[in-house]
């Protein structure tokens, strides 16, 4: 064990002494955290609306104001005829369009009801989705306050958004790219280190010393795992600062699945680093994982609508499990009781990825 | 008593052999020349003594261990330094004398004593605190064997030690060696240098794989009825049908 402190001491003096990790380590969760949540918004905001007001009227032109002022649409358009209307969905101009029809205030007043056309370019099919959903929304809150009947008859259901009650989308955001802090440090730093001393030649002088490799590995996969644990705390201060998001639940229950997790994908990165005989091959090999691990892990897209056999794979993906924990204990302060099944699976993960990682790492 | 024993030590990477049936030995304290062109096999039958590399066939064993079932117990008792500088430059001098003696298992007033005894023997006092990257070739050389042998090693294996360095801190190099000979420690090098080879107690050449001659510099001398190293090499080496 006097060995594993010799070699321990070895990495943090290059650590220290690297001119580029020390500022790595923290300008990428700060970069991260705070630019990503508000780019990675599901959120539809400043949808473009083209109207086609056939009836100028009082009440159509309440109705457009109204529409406009909740905030969610932007007027770009103007149009006296559906046909130009499409002309300027075509040149994305407006992603959805208004059509109010002729005598809509009169037929109001006369029949209580009447049927305005929404067109959504669904190119874009969130946006045109969500959109046709807000507006439709509008308009029977405008219905309701004129003390109309409204054409979409809405039978009296009332939605309550649990956990997240504001549904913001970055409460739901920062936990999870929390998660791919973790991941970029574990996997990416860690691919390029040993790879590194291959290239510099240093490995061969440690390969002919009695060290044995797993005590070797030990030592490279320490740090990243302190330096992880350094990255989950700047992370927990930035959400709880910039966007007052402070665990629900038990915040010892994320450490506990970050040092796992950690090794896991320390592990991960150890083993690319250990088949690679350049940094580019192992750069390209950690990116490759990376990617897929971060598109199907469920932290951008709701892996319930994946296709089923994408479904299948992220279940062999250890991103997907940790994204999990974090927003059930950071959104609904779920208990570790709930989370043991989460728990097995990351540390089977850990245990997988290292022997993987001393079985690669060959002293010949 | 033999400190590296081989028979009919081979290797074979697919149908071509880098190394083919070498026999020798090298007693304790010998100073033991290993010569041959570029693609010779040097590094390659090095690199199996060093226990970095599992023969084909054949056996050998160094400071009394085998090569394929011990390497780990080699491991323990050798020392080796390779064509490509490697310790580490990110490293200040004393630090990679730390790394190495903690490895090797040197205590801490040890590993103290042993850093001012080797700064002072290499004149490095006044660079103990520079980054390793910032020294001299040279000076480097003479740091990375002094590592190499930090923990007395039976044996020192040395991959073209001088490669690179000028005449006078090649001079300083070698009476390193033979600081290190008079301590036993058997010293195993090869150098495409015929002066160094001259200061071996034997040397022997490899052509395209197999030892064409072994025996003490004179005597190789006599027996090719030239007066100096480098005509020996070439009488042999133009046998050579391997390029580089």
């Amino acid at each position: 064990m006097r060995t594993l402190r010799y070699l321990l001491e070895k990495e943090f003096k290059q650590i220290k002494r690297d001119r580029f990790l020390p500022r790595i380590i923290f300008l990428v969760p700060l970069m991260q955290l705070i630019i990503l949540p508000f780019a990675a918004n599901f959120e539809m905001r400043n949808i473009n609306l083209g109207v086609i007001d056939n009836d100028h009227s009082v009440l159509s032109a309440q109705l457009v104001e109204k529409v406009v002022a909740s905030g969610y649409f932007r007027l770009t358009n103007v149009s006296d005829s559906y046909d130009q209307g499409i002309t300027s969905i075509e040149s994305n101009e407006s992603d959805l369009l208004l059509e109010i029809p002729v005598n809509f205030e009169q037929q109001l007043g006369r029949e209580g009801a009447v049927e305005v056309l929404i067109a959504a370019n669904a190119v874009n099919g969130t946006k045109g989705g969500m959109g046709s959903s807000y507006l439709s929304q509008i308009i029977q809150d405008f219905n309701q306050e004129k003390g109309f009947t409204s054409g979409l008859r809405s039978g009296g259901i009332r939605s309550t958004s649990l956990f997240n009650p504001h549904l913001n989308y970055k409460n739901y955001m920062v936990p999870g790219i929390m998660v791919f802090l973790l991941t970029i440090i574990g996997g990416f730093l860690s691919a390029l280190n040993i790879v590194s001393e291959k290239e510099k030649g240093t490995i061969e002088q440690i390969n002919v010393t009695p060290v044995p490799k797993t005590l070797f590995l030990l030592s490279k996969l320490i740090p990243f795992w302190i330096i992880g644990f350094i990255l989950l705390t700047i992370g927990v201060i930035v959400a709880w600062i910039v966007y007052g998001l402070l665990p629900v639940g038990n915040i010892g229950i994320i450490y506990l699945f970050a040092a796992v997790y950690l090794i896991a994908f320390t592990g991960l990165g150890l083993a690319i680093s250990s088949i690679s005989s350049t940094q580019q091959q192992a750069m390209f090999t950690a990116f490759f994982f990376l990617i897929i691990f971060a598109l199907l892990s469920g932290l951008f897209t709701p892996i319930s609508s994946m296709p089923h056999w994408a479904q299948q794979i992220t279940l062999f993906n250890p991103v997907r499990y940790f994204v999990e924990v974090m927003r059930m204990v950071y959104l609904k302060g779920s208990q570790f009781a709930d989370l043991t099944g989460h728990f097995v699976v990351v540390c089977l993960f850990a245990l997988f990825f290292n022997v993987l990682a001393v079985a690669s790492y060959r002293k010949k | 008593m033999n400190v590296i024993e081989t028979n009919n030590l081979t290797k074979s990477f697919g149908s071509f052999t880098a190394v083919d049936h070498i026999s020798f030995e090298v007693g304790e304290g010998e100073i033991f020349g290993f010569l041959g062109a570029n693609g010779a096999g040097k590094t390659t039958a090095m690199r199996m003594l060093c226990g970095l590399s599992t023969p084909t066939s054949g056996q050998a064993r160094v400071a009394g261990f085998d090569v394929y079932k011990e390497t780990e117990q080699i491991k323990r008792h050798i020392g080796y330094m390779s064509q490509k500088f490697s310790l580490y430059g990110d490293l200040k001098v004393w630090e990679n004398i730390r790394l190495y003696g903690g490895i090797y298992g040197l205590s801490e007033k040890r590993l103290a004593e042993k850093t001012d005894e080797l700064l002072a023997v290499l004149d490095l006092e006044s660079e103990r605190n520079t980054l390793v990257d910032a020294l001299p070739l040279g000076w480097k050389q003479k740091l990375a064997f002094s590592v190499a042998i930090i923990h007395e090693p039976r044996v020192v294996f040395l991959d073209e030690p001088t490669g690179g360095v000028d005449p006078v801190t090649r001079r300083q190099f070698w009476e390193l060696i033979y600081q290190a000979a008079e301590r036993n420690i058997t010293v195993f090098v090869t150098t495409h240098y015929m002066d160094e080879a001259e200061y071996c107690n034997r040397v022997s050449i490899m052509v395209d794989g197999k030892i064409e001659a072994l025996d003490s510099p004179a005597a190789l001398k006599s027996s090719f009825h030239v007066d100096n190293m480098n005509d020996v090499f070439h009488a042999l080496a133009r046998k050579a049908k391997r390029g580089e």
